[in-house]
């Protein structure tokens, strides 16, 4: 019964994420809710590795490599809103129109 | 239901409690600076949570890169893009965030009901615990050892890719830009201060 708890969380979490995703006005809060969705696709690997396959754990591999993706993500989405920062003066998201037409 | 069955229910509901208020504070608070601490506290949590699952060194590299370096990285993104800006809010700003809680809330329905309703086939086998290390360095580098160099070559192309983004492209040729370029282009503190002290009530 514990593999549901723990996939029932990485819901929540991940709909809380979906929601700071989409309101956000800030672009740095924007990134940290892209952190949030990640963190609950892996809680859900983990959970799946400990409870479905427990011998041969390939979902703690996977948690690895999305961790390590996510610290390359964190990295270059952080530079590009230094950049936005240093072109348009503002990180407000609703300003963000230069691939608008 | 014995007594370690007991200890892990009780921290796993803390870990969720703590999981989830952090993550929602992430998401509503005003404060930017209060929301990247809370991002702390949920990355803590789901290392307590990854240690409840048998992944002991998932959990520390959990801690260290999360809580570590892209919490870090998080704050001096903050630090070096803060100013005082007023988000101009329309009146009808209400309606879409009702609209995505909304949307938000069929999908954690749906997800649940997913979850409650598939018959998961629960494995027997005895967990591998201590030795998950070895079985991950096993795995790196036998049958995931392409996606492992992959890895590593995504990586130096993210540092590479964050230094040339995030340098500023002026080569300083005479004084007066060298000057330009040490200083940050952002209002002194004490303006902003200022500001915010003269006109507290649109806060």
């Amino acid at each position: 019964m514990q593999l549901e708890y723990f996939l029932l969380l990485a819901a929540a979490l991940f709909c809380i994420g979906i929601y700071g995703l989409v309101t956000s006005r800030n672009a740095i809060r924007v990134l940290m809710s892209i952190e949030l969705l990640l963190n609950a696709v892996n809680l859900n690997l983990l959970a799946f590795s400990n409870y479905l396959d427990p011998a041969e754990i390939k979902g703690q591999v996977f948690g690895v490599f999305i961790i390590s993706i996510a610290a390359a993500e964190s990295a270059v989405g952080l530079a590009i809103v230094l950049a936005i920062y240093r072109n348009r003066n503002t990180v407000d998201m609703e300003q963000f129109n230069l691939l608008k037409w | 239901m014995n007594l370690a069955e007991g200890v892990q229910l009780v921290s796993l509901i803390i870990l969720g409690a703590m999981m989830l208020a952090s993550a929602l504070g992430v998401v509503l608070l005003a404060n930017i600076v209060y929301s990247a601490f809370l991002l702390g506290g949920v990355f803590i949590s789901m290392s307590g949570m990854y240690i409840l699952l048998n992944a002991g060194f998932v959990a520390a590299a959990q801690i260290l890169i999360y809580v570590g370096a892209i919490n870090v990285l998080i704050l001096f993104g903050i630090m070096l893009v803060n100013k005082e800006e007023p988000y101009l809010e329309g009146s009808r700003v209400w309606i879409g965030r009702a609209a995505t809680a909304l949307v938000c809330l069929g999908l954690f329905a749906l997800l649940g009901a997913m979850v409650v309703a598939t018959p998961w086939v629960i494995s027997q086998a005895p967990a591998a615990g201590e030795l998950a290390t070895v079985e991950i360095g096993k795995h790196l580098f036998t049958d995931f050892l392409l996606p492992f160099e992959l890895a590593s070559v995504l990586l130096l192309m993210a540092l590479i890719g964050a230094i040339v983004l995030a340098r500023r492209e002026l080569l300083p040729d005479d004084e007066q830009n060298t000057q330009s370029a040490l200083t940050l282009p952002e209002r002194p503190r004490f303006v902003a201060a200022a500001k915010a002290l003269s006109e507290p009530a649109q806060r």
